[in-house]
């Protein structure tokens, strides 16, 4: 594990999100109306929209341009749609969420 | 071969016996059946409707002639049985005598009669049978003077009854407080005050000394001097299990005749059954044991194993109009807890006894609607740690197990309103359905409920579908979304009726079934909730579709358009000069003019939105809301300034009409059009609203679209001043902010409710005045520049976190 203090937990909204730039494109961290934290490859793979913008909902975000479901624990599209979204070991603590930034390296590598 | 049985008595357990018998061993038994009442089955339960004149006779008959016939049963209906000699097993009555094989006791009670002097005058009665009744009956003419001895179930039917038949009666009462078996003091003292708003005087803490009277009844005296005068005297202290022929026959007798869990008495051969019975220590006064008593002796008979287990049971007053519910254990004790619910206004008492997580009691007046399911609770002994914090508001709030759509619905008190229009509460229509009212129209027809605009039609027919249970098919009106059975005609009503100010209020009372909603339903609350509760409910900017909550529209590269407002499409040099100054610090590719008059800054980064608001606000401009389920634009033509043929100022009253609205958040986007002459060129007569001038004044007109639907817009007033326009216009605009279902257009939402109706509504000047009002009152909270709030924190609108150089080391 590779945990980075990316930002504070109150930085991101209650059911909404924040990017954060990586040379690999936008990661999305979402926070749920019960703290829950989860971070995300900010791209749908259907066409590419910003999930960091959806709406989100429990512990799924929908897409704001053409409404794919995603559950954020797994990155799968929900429903009839087929998809995957690359997730990321992200975790609380003391008020602060670290990202787990191993995927950079290997992704540079 | 077939034996003989005897019973004793043709109350409601003997008969409930028999049918069960005759079902389960048909011809096993010559019946022969005793009555000391000269008549069969009825059921005792009714005789207060009976009493109150709300039922007759014929009506509570539960055995006629006929079905003793069918059934080959003999019946000695008047006559008392004197004699049960075991050794011969015969029983003799007054007309002879009959062998049996099985022996059935069920004489029932008598009236305790207090032995006061006095107590054996003519004009004193009990209440227990159909004599008694009509004794009552005759007595209470308008104007006689009746005394009830005993303020307790069985007391205040009786008082109850007298005076809705028009005497003047009087409870006297022993105890501190009405119904103290069944009732604690706070749900006595609640039911006194609703008797004695009915007329009936209440004498709790009474004694009675001695009944007065020559040859008849004259008064009563209590101990404390008081002397009520009396034409009539119920005494209804209480009941005793009726023993006499038991006794006399050397059964074994305690209070009652006991039994086994068989319903065996001390003699093999002999039986007994209901409220003469003493089961285990106790006594039965209530039907539901005894009808599992019943149960249970048809099956002995029958030679079936069967065991009488004494359940739980409840109350309920038969009093119309007194609403009272009583259940389990409520007296107080170490180890136990009370959740207690008070609304005095509305006169509703709510109690809930709790032993470790158990509830055991509950006692409620006024509002008894979730008696049966707290009921449940204390019959199964479920744990009810889990949702304690909610557990006395009821199956309604308790939200994830009870999906049930209807509980809702079903949890609103009867004077709920459910049709606004016409202010119809649930129980009119309740009152309607049990009228006879099967069908929507019927109802509409006798209430007026969901007649003029129609958006409670759902709840309506959901009252229909809990009246009428299975007998009711509703119309096929989808759920909002698959996070609810509700429709959003349904939602937005029960947000009002209900009170309902947050979304998680909403989700919970309304049993979503998924936590946190979803994409669908959430922006549609959001809207519901900020439309109807202005001032209490604060915009939830999460769960806004992205364009509004970034106050632009998102293009398909996650880019954003960025609008600014020209009022009524008019603009100066100086408003250009910065468009054009931010079109291009901001590197904007594409700048347009758009079809409502206004121009287009397309391609901006989000994290410039802040920045490039911050320039158009120091140049005077806000946002165009072009991305809004909002007031979008108002088009003009130039009018009568410079147009040859104008005959107003359309460009004036545009900037008018665009000036009032402008900021308000409605069901789906709005937009307007106001055109100088008929000729039309702002192309008024396909927007939502369109307004065109003529020599006389304007004509309003309504319900255009030109998008995937093309429409005409149909007239809905003509006034002569601009002032009457601007009210109008706001009322018609409020009137769909406040009915129409989210994403429907105004064209949509006119189709449903009907043009008339909107008319009916802005054209009464009262109505008009205050929807305008409202109008304005939203308005005073929502008529903001959102640019300038968020243009003052631009943090937010970049990267949390920027990890492209940490990655490049």
């Amino acid at each position: 594990m590779n945990l980075i203090d990316i930002a504070a937990l109150s930085d991101i909204p209650r059911e909404g999100a924040r990017v954060v730039r990586t040379p690999q494109g936008c990661v999305a961290i979402f926070r749920t109306a019960t703290d829950q934290v989860f971070a995300l490859d900010d791209r749908c793979p259907h066409k590419g929209g910003p999930l960091s913008e959806g709406i989100v909902h429990g512990t799924s975000v929908t897409c704001p341009l053409h409404n794919w479901v995603f559950d954020m624990a797994t990155g799968e599209a929900q429903g009839a749609d087929d998809g995957r979204v690359a997730t990321y070991a992200v975790r609380v603590q003391n008020g602060r969420i670290l990202l787990d930034a191993a995927f950079l390296s290997r992704r540079a590598a | 071969m077939t034996k003989n049985l005897v019973v004793i008595g043709a109350g409601m357990a003997s008969g409930r016996m028999l049918e069960h018998l005759f079902e389960t061993a048909p011809g096993a038994y010559t019946v022969t059946l005793f009555n000391a009442e000269p008549r069969g089955n009825y059921n005792r339960l009714m005789l207060s409707p009976v009493l109150s004149g709300e039922k007759t006779y014929e009506q509570i008959v539960t055995h006629d002639e006929a079905w003793y016939q069918a059934q080959g049963v003999a019946t000695r209906f008047g006559e008392a049985v004197t004699l049960i000699d075991r050794e011969a097993q015969v029983v003799h009555g007054k007309n002879g005598a009959v062998p049996y094989d099985a022996l059935v006791i069920a004489t029932g009670s008598a009236p305790f009669i207090i032995p006061v002097p006095g107590h054996k005058l003519p004009g004193v009665v009990s209440y227990r049978d159909l004599e008694d009744t009509n004794a009552m009956i005759t007595a209470s003419r308008p104007g006689a003077k009746a005394v009830v001895i005993g303020g307790g179930l069985l007391g205040l039917e009786a008082a109850a009854g007298m005076a809705a038949r028009g005497a003047e009666v009087t409870v006297i009462h022993l105890m501190g407080h009405l119904m103290e078996r069944q009732l604690d003091p706070a749900a006595g003292y609640l039911l006194q005050k609703d008797l004695e708003k009915r007329g009936i005087r209440i004498h709790c803490k009474g004694a009675t000394k001695a009944i007065l009277g020559e040859d008849r009844v004259e008064a009563v005296l209590l101990e404390d001097g008081t002397v009520y005068p009396a034409d009539l005297v119920c005494m209804a202290v209480g009941i005793r299990p009726e023993t006499r022929l038991a006794n006399d026959a050397g059964l074994e007798v305690a209070r009652g005749i006991t039994v086994n869990d068989q319903l065996q008495t001390s003699d093999p051969a002999i039986y007994a059954l209901g409220e003469c019975t003493e089961h285990d220590g106790q006594l039965f006064g209530l039907v539901a044991p005894l009808y599992d008593q019943a149960k249970v002796l048809a099956a002995t008979l029958a030679r079936q194993g069967a065991a009488f287990k004494p359940v739980q049971t409840a109350t309920k007053l038969k009093v119309t109009g007194c609403d009272l519910f009583s259940a389990g254990d409520f007296a107080d004790a170490p180890g136990r807890e009370d959740i207690v619910f008070r609304d005095p206004g509305r006169g509703i008492y709510k109690r809930l006894i709790l032993e470790g997580e158990r509830l055991i009691g509950a006692v409620m007046y006024g509002d008894t609607a979730d008696g049966a399911w707290f009921f449940d609770k204390i019959r199964s002994g479920a744990d009810v740690t889990e949702g304690r914090d909610t557990l006395i508001f009821g199956p309604a709030f308790a939200g994830g197990a009870q999906a049930d759509p209807l509980a809702a619905v079903a949890a609103l008190p009867p004077e709920a309103e459910i049709c606004g229009c016409n202010g119809v509460c649930k129980g009119t229509i309740t009152a309607a359905i049990q009228g006879g009212a099967n069908t929507l129209d019927a109802v509409r027809g006798l209430t007026k409920a969901s007649a003029s605009c129609g958006t409670c039609t759902g709840l309506v027919e959901q009252v229909m579908a809990l009246t009428l249970g299975d007998g009711f098919a509703a119309n096929a009106n989808p759920p909002m979304c698959k996070c609810t059975d509700h429709t959003h005609e349904d939602v937005r009503r029960l947000i009002k009726s209900m009170g309902l100010k947050s979304i998680p209020a909403v989700m919970q009372e309304l049993g979503w079934t998924t936590v946190g909603g979803c994409a669908s339903c959430r922006p549609a609350l959001n809207y519901y909730l900020l439309s109807d509760w202005p001032l209490d409910y604060r915009d939830d900017r999460q769960s806004r579709f992205v364009n509004e909550r970034n106050h632009a529209n998102i293009q398909k590269d996650g880019t954003y358009s960025v609008v600014p407002r020209m009022w009524g499409g008019v603009t100066t040099p100086a408003e250009l000069r910065a468009i054009a100054d931010a079109a291009d610090r901001y590197n904007v590719p594409m700048v347009k003019v758009t079809g409502g008059q206004r121009i287009d800054l397309l391609g901006v980064r989000k994290e410039d939105l802040p920045a490039i608001w911050s320039d158009l606000n120091d140049a005077g401009m806000v946002s165009g809301h072009a991305y809004a389920k909002g007031l979008r634009t108002v088009k003009t033509c130039v009018g009568q300034q410079f147009c040859r043929f104008g005959t107003q100022d359309s460009t004036g009253l545009g900037i008018r009409l665009e000036q009032l609205l402008w900021g308000s958040w409605t069901p789906a986007k709005v937009k307007l059009g106001v055109s100088g002459c008929p000729r039309n060129c702002a192309e008024a007569t396909c927007k939502d609203i369109g307004i065109v001038c003529v020599d006389s004044g304007f004509q309003i007109s309504v319900a255009g679209a030109a998008g995937m639907d093309v429409r005409e817009t149909v007239p809905l007033l003509t006034v002569a001043t601009e002032d009457e326009v601007c009210e109008v216009t706001a009322a018609f605009v409020q009137l769909y902010r406040e009915n129409a279902r989210y994403l429907h257009r105004i064209y949509k939402w006119v189709d449903k409710v009907g043009l008339d109706w909107c008319r009916e509504q802005v054209a009464d000047p009262a109505t008009r005045a205050a929807l305008y009002d409202r109008f304005m009152l939203s308005q005073s909270v929502y008529q903001a520049d959102p640019w300038a709030d968020h243009a003052a924190r631009p943090a937010e609108w970049s990267p949390v976190a920027d990890l492209t150089l940490r990655a490049a080391e």
